[in-house]
């Protein structure tokens, strides 16, 4: 436990510290919130734009602080030899990770406490009436976006590649998952292919907690795919993630 | 002699068809330094890997500092110091953060100060990683395997890539260390480091130790001597195990004609030489 609120400590001062987390990781959501409450201006969903795409960028600030950032930040870690020599401390490798995953939950909350913080300003979106659904649904979304990165370390190869990769899963999964606005017009085919993703359902839970007022417990089925993808994905973390940089 | 810190009994390893280490075997008294010395590719990184605990082995037994690296847990890696070949650190940290995440790892960990002093890092102490030379972040490594205080420290290459000023400040530290008592596991394939720092040196090619020694024992081996002259404008080399006769010849003949021998040198053959004999005969 001592180990693991020392390594929670570093694991923030090392994201902070490094402006490209800080600035991509996280104000990207919050930028992208920005330019897109400028240019909608009608109704989603029967609310106002602002409301839903406030919804969908929580969404896609899990996806791309969770999944996509905590890759990264990891692959970089691994490329540099960093993972390696940590695993010749006496620091414990499932303590390491949980501080590492912890800690990107805490960029996430933060990052989720200020959309809500900047839609009130810009466009006085309301703040949400089921606080406690809302953050378990966040909190679920991210450890499930979060398992997956990690999984996803372990077909990152090289450092170089590594932000092509991510971004080619992130952004046509927010595209195709209602991030930035509803699906409903979208072709068929594009819409299946939504339909099995993971960001789809947190992006419905969002919705259905924050714009329609229904609790976490609405909506069983979206919990449960959710939970089968962190699941998944922790499974091939598993067999998948590696401590030491590929030899060159 | 003290009790082995390490030891190494009938060790393989391979990598699919390719075996990297053909049961090797060597021990390695508390407080010695011993250098692994071998060409690339020789099994250097897979042995001090292995002794680290990073990697399985196929046969042998391994003992180090009584655990068993391949089982061993958070108790085992207080006690070793590990500075691995290629490896950066956070490079947005500073030097003193660096060492205070370390050494928050350990349960007995040494002041941050004192040990950024041991490695003559204190001007440096505030700078960010991002803004040291290749020497210094080097240096870092080494404090960093030294926070813990370890018993035993590993170092893989520690001086690749270093200019010779460097290297120099290097083997002092290593001397160092040496003087507090640490055992000492070096990989180099610098002759003279491994000339310099190591009590004894084990030469490895292809995946066995093929000779192993003091450095003295290792160039005493052989009972050549090297005497090099120019004679009509070129470089004669003789190796000769009767060099008193050789130069009494030389000399003799010079005496009489009135001349001198021109560019003589009379030398016992170095570790490098030895290494260069001895790692030559797998072209044989």
């Amino acid at each position: 436990m001592r180990l693991y609120r020392h390594q929670l400590k570093w694991e923030q001062l090392v994201f902070w510290r490094s402006r490209e987390s800080a600035v991509f990781v996280f104000l990207f959501p919050l930028l992208l919130f920005t330019l897109l409450t400028a240019v909608y201006n009608g109704q989603i969903y029967g609310h106002p734009a602002s409301w839903a795409l406030l919804a969908g960028m929580l969404g896609y600030g899990a996806a791309t602080t969770a999944f996509a950032g905590l890759a990264l930040i990891l692959v970089a870690r691994r490329e540099m030899g960093i993972l390696k020599r940590i695993r010749s401390t006496p620091l414990p490798p499932a303590t390491y990770l949980v501080a590492v995953l912890t800690s990107i939950m805490v960029v996430f909350a933060l990052q989720a406490a200020s959309l809500f913080v900047l839609g009130k300003l810009l466009k006085s979106t309301p703040w949400p009436h089921h606080v406690l659904s809302l953050v378990l649904s966040l909190a679920l979304g991210a450890a499930a976006f979060a398992a997956l990165g990690l999984a996803l370390t372990g077909f990152i190869r090289s450092l170089e590649g590594s932000s092509a990769v991510v971004n080619i899963i992130v952004l046509p999964t927010a595209f195709l998952s209602g991030s930035f606005g509803s699906v409903a017009h979208y072709p068929k085919v594009l819409r299946a292919i939504g339909d099995v993703l993971p960001l789809k359902y947190l992006v419905d839970l969002i919705n259905g907690i924050y714009l329609n007022g229904q609790e976490i417990w609405d909506k069983p089925r979206a919990v449960a795919v959710l939970a089968a993808w962190g699941i998944l994905g922790m499974a091939v973390a598993i067999r998948k993630f590696r401590w030491e940089p590929r030899e060159g | 002699m003290p009790a082995a810190a390490i030891s190494v009994h009938g060790l393989r390893k391979s990598y699919g068809e390719y075996e990297a280490l053909r049961e090797i075997s060597f021990e390695i008294a508390e407080g010695e330094v011993f250098g692994l010395l071998g060409p690339n590719g020789a099994g250097k990184t897979t042995t001090i890997e292995i002794l680290e605990g990073y990697r399985s082995r196929d046969a042998g037994e391994v003992t180090v500092l009584g655990f068993d690296p391949e089982r061993a847990g958070s108790a085992f890696r207080e006690r070793i110091g590990v500075v691995l070949q290629q490896s950066q650190l956070w490079p947005t940290l500073t030097v003193t953060e660096t060492h205070r995440m370390f050494a928050g790892y350990y349960d007995r960990p040494r002041d941050a100060d004192e040990v950024i002093k041991l490695v003559g890092l204190e001007e440096k102490r505030d700078a960010r990683v991002k803004t040291l030379s290749g020497g210094q972040k080097r240096r870092l490594d080494l404090g960093v395997a030294l926070v813990g205080d370890p018993d035993l420290v590993f170092l893989d290459e520690p001086t690749t890539g270093f200019d010779p000023a460097a290297r120099r400040a290097a083997w002092e530290l290593i001397r160092s260390l040496r003087s507090l008592g640490k055992t000492i596991l070096l990989t180099t394939h610098y002759l003279d480091e491994a000339e310099q720092l190591a009590d004894r040196v084990a030469v490895l090619r292809e995946g066995r130790i093929i000779r192993e020694g003091t450095p003295a024992e290792l160039t005493g081996g052989t009972n050549e001597t090297e005497v090099r002259y120019r004679q009509d404008g070129h470089e004669v080399v003789v190796r000769t195990t009767e060099p008193t006769r050789l130069l009494q010849e030389l000399t003799a003949a010079a005496l009489a004609e009135g001349r001198e021998v021109e560019g003589l040198q009379v030398r016992r053959p170095t570790l490098e030489d030895v290494y260069l004999s001895l790692t030559a005969d797998e072209k044989g």
